[in-house]
């Protein structure tokens, strides 16, 4: 038995069951024994498609998503998707090899200092120098990557560690982590604080994100918000918390969100946030938030509360433990008095989304994207799983695919980690093999981990991957046509691959839509393929910007709408 | 204002680097960090001297208190009683004709001369921040060669450990 053995046996005890990884030199001695292992092993082609697709897999399924790379290159390759996870809270064990702990320092070959490099970006992370430990460090890997706020954990393995012989190895006892006590209830004052002043609101919101996600807090969130008869708004990390046709949700709320959304925040009187961190994106200028509401927010990191958005009542704890605490005290909560001013509330947002709902303006003659999106979002019948890249065909897919679920969106909200998507769909699909996955993608992102197309043909994925292809980078184009006066500089794609020819070369199904009558039939057709991935090249209208938009740095009622 | 923040952590590979790298990472200023093992074996005591708002006070505690190695932060500063020290050497040049003035000043501050050879001596000197600056200050206009001050150490009164005086983490 060897250091390698023990991991893996570690490994398989925390419920591991797919390793996206990648090997090289100092890993040899792993991969031998990974060979005979039952772990379920996927091959991306470059470390950052790794890092991705776990982070897409832990999306999709709720585990803890596992990833590996060589030292040096492998590691620092993975070092984006690291950063990703650790803005978007996604449980991740990410695995590093390291050259032999005694060339530690040295400048080896492949060598880098990753605990140094990943230290900002990481939750926590381990160098194992002594196998012995390995049991007790992967244990506590995977419980500080999926406890509390879910991040990555770096474990960084040296190659003498994997490869000496061990002849005895203990179980891992208890965790013991005296200064990681994530704390899950609310306290019983804030939570009796909070009801008492939701109980005189009049124009109440509760402003959903990430965390019911993370949290499984769906079931509980609908529960509560069916209680108090509160609207409910969701962030983008939020989207599907609540199902889109649920008559509580007000809409997506932030830069290229809803009207009714953005206007409720900016009128409400009360509003109960609870598992978002209150980024930048979602606020708009942070003076200028919901400037007449008093705030409760619910978090259960700490530091998210009173970060950005100060507030009158903070409750530290977990989404789906508090929202049931509140469903437990809801007696104290009688909201009778506001009834008439409550029901006026709701048909106020009820107006505000009827005024303005996501539109654009239709044509027979190009395709939009929006239509694209819409298109897939009705033939999929809103039960696809959707990764986006970042840009344009992201903001364009939180607008136009409606989500039932929370685990349906997933997207690379805090970092906006362009080349995500098409790896995060692999990912997925491999978590949830039966579930139709769509990386709606542009032109741009996805030239950045195009190289997952042979990952995704290999193990013969029946993913979609819809690229809305304006030969822009269209998101900075927007920008630079809004705010820097039409100077294009640098941002259009003078050339372009034959994305066609590219997903056949890659041993895909490769299909083109020209004009809108295209749309839908090469859509069907792309549905109709179940054992392979199929990239759909969309011509889209090249111009086309994505509104409503809160300009950088205002607040959410100053949206322009073209 | 300045804040002096003792943190009780894990004595772990790289918990120092976690700490310092947190607060360039997030752009916190350090004026004086002083690291030491504790009588308790396995644990580390910092002591950081930070200044800002109590916006940004409260957000430097919470980061920490996120590290998964530290195990308690207090912003001592907010405890009504503590005391704080601080130690300095001072090397001075010296004049026959400035001895006495000089012996005179480091009696009233309670300093000692630890070495000492016909042109120049070295003052020890503890106490807090604003009495070591001001020593400093006084014997300037004689000749500082060099001086060099730890970190501060600072401790709540009372019976309790600094860092468990008042409310515990989280």
């Amino acid at each position: 038995m060897n250091g390698a053995d023990i991991l893996i046996a570690s490994l398989k005890r925390e419920g591991a069951d797919v390793i996206f990884g990648y090997p090289g030199g100092v890993l040899l001695g792993l991969y031998d024994r990974l060979f005979d292992s039952d772990i379920r092993h996927i091959l991306p082609r470059h470390e950052q498609g790794g890092v991705h697709a776990a982070e897409g897999y832990a999306k999709a399924t709720g585990k803890v998503g596992v990833c590996m790379g060589t030292s040096g290159p492998g590691a620092t390759n993975l070092v984006t998707g690291i950063a990703d996870a650790y803005m978007d809270s996604i449980p991740l064990v990410v695995l590093t090899g390291q050259v032999a702990s005694e060339l530690i320092g040295t400048d080896a070959f492949q060598e880098a200092d990753t605990i140094g490099i990943t230290r900002p970006i990481v939750k926590h992370s381990y160098l194992i120098k002594d196998s012995g430990d390995l049991p007790a460090a992967v244990k506590e890997a995977f419980h500080i990557a999926k406890s509390g706020r879910p991040g990555p954990v770096v474990l960084d393995l040296p190659k003498n560690m994997l490869n000496s012989p061990k002849s005895k190895v203990e179980k891992p006892g208890q965790i013991d982590l005296p200064g990681y006590q994530p704390n899950y209830e609310g306290h019983p004052m804030q939570i009796k604080k909070l009801l008492s002043a939701l109980d005189s609101a009049k124009k109440p919101i509760i402003i959903a994100g990430g965390g019911i996600r993370s949290a499984g807090a769906s079931e509980a969130l609908i529960k509560f918000a069916e209680a108090t008869g509160i609207p409910v708004l969701l962030t983008f990390m939020g989207l599907g918390g609540i199902p889109h046709d649920h008559p509580l949700f007000a809409g997506w709320l932030g830069m290229h969100g809803a009207y009714s959304a953005n206007m409720s925040t900016i009128q409400a009187d009360y509003v109960m946030a609870v598992g978002t961190r209150f980024s930048d994106r979602s606020t708009g200028d942070f003076s200028l938030f919901a400037p007449n509401a008093v705030k409760a927010h619910i978090d259960i990191d700490p530091s998210s509360i009173s970060k950005n958005i100060s507030v009158n009542t903070p409750i530290v704890g977990d989404a789906r433990v508090v929202l049931e605490q509140l469903l437990k005290y809801i007696s104290v909560f009688k909201a009778e008095k506001n009834e008439k001013a409550r029901a006026d509330w709701l048909k106020q947002i009820a107006k505000w989304g009827r005024e303005k709902p996501f539109a654009y303006e239709k044509s027979d003659t190009v395709i939009k994207p929006q239509f694209v999106v819409h298109e897939i979002y009705k033939l999929t019948k809103g039960e696809a799983i959707i990764t986006t890249e970042v840009g344009q065909n992201q903001m364009w897919s939180a607008q136009y695919y409606k989500f039932k679920y929370p685990n349906q969106f997933i997207s690379s909200g805090g970092l906006g980690t362009m080349g995500f998507g098409l790896p995060a769909a692999i990912g997925a699909k491999i978590g949830l093999p039966d579930r139709e996955v769509f990386d709606i993608a542009g032109d741009g992102s996805i030239l950045m981990n195009i190289q997952e197309l042979a990952t995704a043909a290999q193990h013969r994925l029946g993913i979609k991957v819809a690229i809305l292809n304006n030969r822009f980078l269209g998101m900075v184009r927007q920008w630079q046509q809004l705010f820097f006066n039409k100077r294009y500089s640098y941002t259009c794609m003078e050339f372009q691959p034959d994305f066609v020819k590219l997903a056949e070369a890659f041993g895909c199904v490769g299909l083109r839509a020209e004009k809108p009558d295209d749309v839908k039939p090469v859509l069907r057709e792309a549905l109709k393929v179940k054992d392979k991935p199929v990239v759909i090249d969309f011509c889209c209208d090249r111009e086309e910007n994505v509104f409503p938009m809160v300009p950088a740095g205002a607040g959410l009622d100053k949206m322009i709408f073209n | 204002m300045k804040h002096i923040i003792t943190i009780m952590i894990e004595n772990k590979a790289g918990a120092l680097s976690r700490v310092a790298g947190l607060f360039s990472g997030r752009g916190y200023n350090i004026e004086s960090l002083t690291v030491n093992e504790t009588d308790k074996p396995g644990l580390s005591n910092m002591t950081i001297v930070t200044s800002g708002d109590d916006r940004v006070i409260e957000q430097i505690i919470k980061q920490l208190r996120k590290l998964i190695n530290v195990i308690r932060v207090r912003d001592v500063t907010s405890l009504p009683d503590h005391i704080e020290r601080v130690m300095a050497l001072v090397k001075l040049h010296i004049l026959p004709k400035h001895r006495s003035e000089i012996f005179g000043i480091v009696d009233a501050y309670r300093g000692r001369v630890i070495d000492m050879n016909k042109d120049s001596m070295i003052v020890e000197i503890s106490g807090s921040i604003q009495k070591t600056e001001s020593f400093v200050e006084l014997v300037h206009s004689y000749g500082i060669i060099e001086v060099l001050k730890t970190g501060v150490l600072a401790m709540s009164k009372g019976n309790l450990v600094t860092t468990e005086s008042n409310n515990n983490k989280n």
